[in-house]
């Protein structure tokens, strides 16, 4: 694997466009656009999409974060970048 | 003890705490004064960002809020919280690694332009005004409503106790004491939550507890109060929408992009040592934000359901609700609601003179007839939003000293983000304007002292705007974000990940987004908020633009802006080689030192 700076990039770009398309689905799409249809199923006393939109994403949102930072951190050390 | 002993001695013991911080934490260099040294730990800088974020209308008026509109407010937890991602991966850590004390900073030097420069500080500053006269407003509304002092008496204490701090502690002062403002506001946020979800379904995590059965019934919680809610006439509460999915769509990108663009905040990753602990601190702010922004929609179900059964005691037994012999009798209301009713936040009005309290959608067209028949004649109750969270300790029959916490929290929300907000404009105002444009050869003394008299004078103007809040203030917050969203992100992102973008595009961009958003807001708001300037017609009537509020545009704004830089950016010529070069520089972890004020 070639590690220029492009080839480090590339790589930051394509967790970032992960992270995102996760993002937009458990917010916009499981909160918002899909939420009429997710509420026929129950997750307890939650209508599944009214759960995601009021703490399913947040929780979500959180665990997405960490996941860049530690993602972020080992293409760090792959391509010899990181913080002495 | 009495409440009021305990509110004075809890609201008192935090006060001390506070200046005792602003003691220790003295400010000597402009490092420390801007950016706390740049040595704080990535996870104490969660928790004051954390406090940073979280406003008196997180704390005081948001569950409220929800709880009025039902699935619909996932806007504002959704919004509120989505953005912390997108600072996460696009703006935090490479802001850090560029090194500067403030956004402006970044905005003039990769775009090698003292005018981007200034557009930037002139965006920072009208947001951060408009966002810290409601933060003014609500270290008097906490004051009035929990001292039974004035309005005017709380704002000048508590513009007091934000100089101590702020004035000689610069943000070491406010780091560390924010660090303390998260602690007090969460226990006070959640205590009072963990006790009403015991109560209502015997689940101490109000998390859990929003998701399970009433204690002693097999009926989910949720499910009796889309039951309620819907038999007196409003709209279901899990699937209630404001105005149109699209628009909830929009509100909730514009609050997200505007969280990630406000300067207040994105100045606090300038705090940590490394690249690394930006990326780490942006989740452990989230974190510490999340437990209080998944607590509220619990807060907010179980006290619309409490608010609800207490005037239709017919709702505990699951009996008809729309009945003359329901609503509760006038004189035996609870003492709680007589204590709110002389706040005013909780009015009511006998319109039928049935004696008996009557709290319904009158405006509700298909059930007009149920009511008629039941003798109903107009919702007799108004319950003002705040009243939710303020109300909630005493609802639940908790002991004074919760009381008493919860009114320490609520200041303690307003104080730590007036702070931050205070810093992000004399930071502005000493090391953009002073330093950057007007007298750059400033040594390090003399702009400490501008520094300080900035943020004196940014104390001034808040105190003043809080006592006198002009006409506009609730239209405000849709302003910031606005702004935030429609100039400070886009021209951040693109100055970071596209290396070609240049001075002409962003520029273009900056002023384009906050034109067509302006234009958007004064259209409803009127010109500058003045009465009597709206000028609907020009755009076709309210919430012409696909039925989008004025609140969502700042979506709208940031993609003309992000059209228009591109567009310009075509036509005129590539940044500088050592522009491009700063880039690449900026997009790499190695190498980033120790933040610096250098010009």
């Amino acid at each position: 694997m070639s590690k220029s700076p492009q080839a480090y990039w590339s790589a930051t770009l394509r967790l970032i466009s992960i992270v995102l398309v996760i993002w937009f689905i458990v917010s916009y799409v499981a909160g918002i656009i899909l939420a009429p249809a997710l509420n026929s199923i129950h997750l307890g006393g939650y209508p599944l999409g009214f759960w995601f939109a009021h703490q399913g994403s947040m929780y979500a949102f959180v665990a997405m974060i960490f996941y860049y930072a530690f993602a972020m951190d080992k293409i760090d050390h792959e391509f010899d970048v990181h913080e002495e | 003890m009495s409440v009021q002993a305990w509110i004075y001695l809890m609201v008192g013991l935090s006060f001390a705490l506070y200046i005792g911080i602003a003691i220790w934490s003295r400010a000597g260099t402009t490092a420390e004064y801007y950016v706390a040294g740049g040595q704080v730990n990535p996870v104490m800088n969660g928790m004051a960002t954390a406090a940073d974020w979280m406003s008196a209308a997180s704390f005081i008026s948001m569950a409220g809020i929800i709880s009025t509109m039902g699935y619909g407010g996932a806007l504002f937890l959704m919004g509120w919280t989505g953005g912390y991602v997108l600072l996460a991966m696009l703006l935090a850590p490479y802001l850090r690694k560029f090194g500067k004390f403030t956004v402006p900073q970044f905005i003039g030097d990769r775009f090698y332009s003292k005018s981007a420069a200034v557009v930037a500080v002139i965006c920072l500053l009208v947001a951060s005004v408009t966002y810290i006269i409601g933060q003014m407003t609500g270290v008097g509304v906490a004051f009035s409503r929990f001292l039974n002092v004035s309005n005017e008496v709380g704002i000048y204490v508590g513009m007091g106790i934000v100089f101590l701090y702020a004035v000689f502690g610069g943000m070491k002062g406010i780091t560390y004491t924010q660090v303390a403002q998260y602690v007090v506001l969460i226990i006070a946020y959640t205590i009072p939550a963990i006790f009403i979800s015991m109560m209502l379904t015997g689940n101490p995590i109000p998390q859990l507890g929003l998701g399970s059965k009433l204690s002693g019934s097999d009926v989910y919680l949720l499910e009796r109060l889309d039951q309620i809610v819907t038999d007196l006439g409003f709209g279901k509460y899990t699937t209630s929408v404001p105005g149109s999915y699209l628009n909830m769509f929009m509100y909730t990108l514009s609050l997200m992009i505007g969280t990630a663009g406000l300067p207040h905040v994105i100045m606090r990753f300038f705090t940590v040592p490394k690249v690394r602990d930006a990326r780490m601190s942006a989740g452990w702010a989230l974190v510490f934000i999340a437990i209080l922004y998944t607590t509220a929609p619990a807060v907010a179900a179980m006290a619309r359901y409490n608010l609800l059964a207490t005037v239709y005691p017919a709702a505990l037994e699951n009996k008809p609700l729309v009945t003359p012999e329901q609503g509760i009798r006038y004189e035996e209301r609870p003492e709680w609601f007589k204590r709110w009713e002389q706040t005013g936040l909780l009015k009511f009005q006998d319109l039928n003179g049935d004696g008996r309290i009557q709290h319904f959608n009158d405006k509700n067209a298909a059930a007009q007839e149920k009511f008629a028949q039941a003798g109903w004649k107009g919702n007799e109750l108004n319950v003002n939003a705040d009243i939710i969270v303020m109300a909630n300790p005493e609802i639940a029959m908790l002991p004074g000293w919760v009381i008493g916490l919860v009114a320490a929290g609520a200041l303690a929300a307003a104080l730590s983000t007036a702070a931050g907000l205070l810093l992000a404009i004399s930071s502005a105002i000493s090391h953009d304007l002073v330093k950057g444009v007007f007298k750059p050869d400033i040594d390090e003394k003399g702009e400490l002292l501008a520094g300080r008299i900035a943020m004196i004078a940014a104390i001034l103007v808040a105190g003043y705007l809080g006592l006198n809040p002009p006409g506009f203030a609730a239209g405000t917050v849709a302003l910031a974000f606005g702004i935030a969203a429609s100039s400070l992100f886009p021209a951040i992102m693109m100055g970071i990940f596209s290396k070609k973008m240049n001075k002409e595009g962003a520029i273009a961009g900056m002023l384009a987004g906050l034109f067509v958003t302006l234009f958007y807001v004064f259209a409803h708001k009127g010109i500058f908020f003045i009465k009597g300037t709206e000028y609907l017609g020009l755009i076709g009537g309210e919430n012409s633009f696909f039925g989008i509020t004025p609140e969502a545009f700042g979506s709208v704004g940031a993609i003309v802006n992000f059209i228009v830089a591109f567009i310009v950016d075509k036509f005129t010529k590539e940044p500088p080689e050592h522009i491009q070069a700063l880039v690449e520089n900026v997009r790499t972890p190695r190498g980033s030192t120790a933040i610096t004020g250098a010009h």
